[in-house]
């Protein structure tokens, strides 16, 4: 497989940041899948190439870790937590419903316009401001339906005014 | 964002607010390794990650060790279900944390630490880089700390990318070296053999955070609070059914019925003290004390008031093990799986006595042939719930 030669000069410059040898593994690969919201094939054959991690063990490492995808994904990445307390938290429902209902996915799931992909996660440590999700690196907690209606039309126009999303 | 977005904290007391980390720093840089170790080990401070090995001792070990270099790595993958205690350090009291690696540094002859910091924080993480900048800028990081000519130590940040399982030492370890975060086998210890092979010492945030503190108050101010075999105080992370959830700091001893009170969750039916591994405690049990004699947690505090439905408790939980398995040994890969699946049909129809024995069997296999911690406590709340609220399952064939 033909590796494009910008994602080769990317994997170059991570790698030239984080280092040559199998420790790098984990930022760089956290690098790519940051700025491409995924780890494409034909990143993981460079990565391998340039750090000469055999490919089936970058495979294996970028398919063990939760916040790596082997998936294309949308440009903002919804976590809600599902973990007991936010789970059991009165407004938990109504949330699941709220992002359900404005996104028109389900979990896993990928909007058609490629902005949000809608995922679950375990515990991310607020538990005390249930219920609590992370979008991308940003933390959003105590959420309501309303809440929750307001935080996407806040990434819509953020998506909107920054340069076109790629269709995933 | 806004690290103070989310504070958290609602007790009335907090040690380290009344701590002055760079002065237990100075303190540290006039004092001998032997010394150090001497005064941790006086302390009695145990590691708040929730295992509870007494820190001095570790260091003693990793100190014994002649290979170098040595390692200083800070656990900060705090993914317990309802932790959220090192959340709180890592806003507020980073100084504490990097002062108290640097001081292990010392301790053991270490030059170089590594903060482990789950993917889920990387909203604290620009933070943290600022404050090691700052410690560095101020010379307390980096070569000659504080002028002084045999006292070296930096520390990088390092990112996890989504694993449970990477709290466990010797997994977080492996996620360090690049690869899939799989536990290791014990011996030898990450004292011994750690990072790259290399003896390292593995601390919880809250463990380093209490160094500098230790060093600068006396080891006595310390071991006076909390109980003998449970010196000192631990931060407490409070959620669930309660009108005041939060983050609370009590020392050892205190009962469970107490932070209940503080709380505001003093009609829960249940607490789940120590997380998804930890132990389901009923109300008859509340006066039981937060110690590691008696309830060891590593702060995990979630409140189930009188409408709970406890069995849909241990689907959530048993549903967390079945996902944050790493697959590696057979016991917690497929007992997870399938302890899971039971919780799931018993909620429909009720639980018979020969489903019964199998499932504390199953259980039982988990914990003694799983690999690491995670498969070995992954049947804990279940079996708990099960031997408390058996009564409110379906009645079934029986």
């Amino acid at each position: 497989m033909d590796v494009p030669s910008h994602l080769q000069s990317e994997v170059k410059q991570l790698v030239s940041v984080h280092g040559r040898d199998r420790t790098a593994l984990l930022p760089v690969l956290r690098g790519l899948n940051k700025s491409h919201s995924y780890l494409s094939e034909a990143a993981m054959l460079c990565v391998s190439k340039e750090l000469g991690v055999p490919r089936a063990e970058v495979y294996g490492v970028a398919t063990f870790y939760s916040f790596f995808s082997v998936e294309p994904r949308g440009k903002y990445v919804i976590r809600l937590c599902r973990t007991i307390s936010c789970a059991m938290n009165g407004t938990y429902h109504p949330v699941v419903a709220a992002l359900i209902e404005e996104l028109g996915v389900a979990f896993g799931e990928t909007t058609a316009d490629g902005v949000f992909t809608l995922e679950q996660t375990a515990c991310i440590g607020l538990c005390d401001q249930a219920p609590a999700m992370l979008v991308n690196d940003d933390v959003h907690v105590k959420l309501t339906k309303e809440s929750v209606r307001a935080i996407l039309g806040e990434y819509r126009r953020k998506a909107a005014a920054g340069e076109k999303v790629k269709s995933a | 964002m806004d690290v103070k977005t989310v504070h958290g904290f609602v007790g009335s007391k907090l040690s380290f607010s009344e701590a002055n980390g760079d002065a237990g720093l100075k303190k540290a840089a006039t004092m001998d390794a032997e010394a150090l170790i001497g005064a941790v080990s006086a302390s009695g401070l145990k590691g708040r990650g929730g295992a509870g090995f007494p820190t001095g001792m570790k260091w003693k070990f990793a100190r014994a060790e002649t290979r170098t270099p040595k390692y200083i790595i800070c656990n900060a993958d705090e993914g317990e279900p309802g932790t959220f205690k090192d959340r709180l350090i890592l806003s507020d009291f980073a100084d504490l944390v990097f002062a108290g690696m640097a001081i292990a540094g010392k301790a053991v002859g270490a030059e170089k630490g590594i903060l482990y910091l789950r993917a889920e924080y990387e909203w604290l993480h620009p933070h943290l880089d600022e404050v090691l900048a700052r410690r560095r800028k101020a010379g307390l990081l980096g070569p000659d700390i504080l002028g002084g000519k045999n006292f070296s130590f930096d520390i990088e940040i390092r990112m996890g990318a989504g694993a449970y399982v990477c709290g466990e030492e010797s997994a977080l370890i492996e996620s360090l070296e690049g690869k899939r975060g799989e536990a290791r086998n014990r011996m030898p210890f990450p004292v011994q053999a750690g990072y790259l092979g290399l003896p390292t010492v593995v601390n919880n945030v809250e463990t380093f955070a209490w160094v500098p503190c230790i060093l600068e108050k006396g080891p006595e101010w310390f071991s006076k609070m909390g109980t003998q075999k449970s010196p000192g105080a631990r931060l407490f992370s409070i959620s669930g059914d309660c009108k005041k959830p939060g983050i609370y700091e009590y020392p050892f001893g205190v009962s469970l019925r107490q932070l209940l009170k503080d709380a505001g969750g003093e009609n829960a039916k249940a607490v789940q003290v120590g997380g998804a591994s930890g132990t389901c405690v009923p109300a008859s049990k509340f006066d039981r004390k937060l110690a590691f004699e008696d309830l060891a947690t590593g702060g995990s505090i979630i409140v189930f008031g009188p409408d709970r439905d406890m069995f849909a408790v241990a689907e959530n939980f048993q549903q967390f093990f079945e996902e944050e398995s790493c697959g590696q040994c057979v016991p917690c890969r497929l007992g997870n799986m399938r302890l899971h699946e039971a919780i799931v049909k018993m909620r429909e129809e009720g639980l018979d006595a020969k489903g019964e024995m199998v499932l504390r069997r199953l259980a039982a296999t988990m914990q003694s042939a799983s690999k690491c911690g995670l498969g070995q406590s992954a049947p804990n709340a279940f079996l708990s719930i099960l031997d408390n609220f058996a009564g409110e399952l379906p009645r079934g064939k029986a």
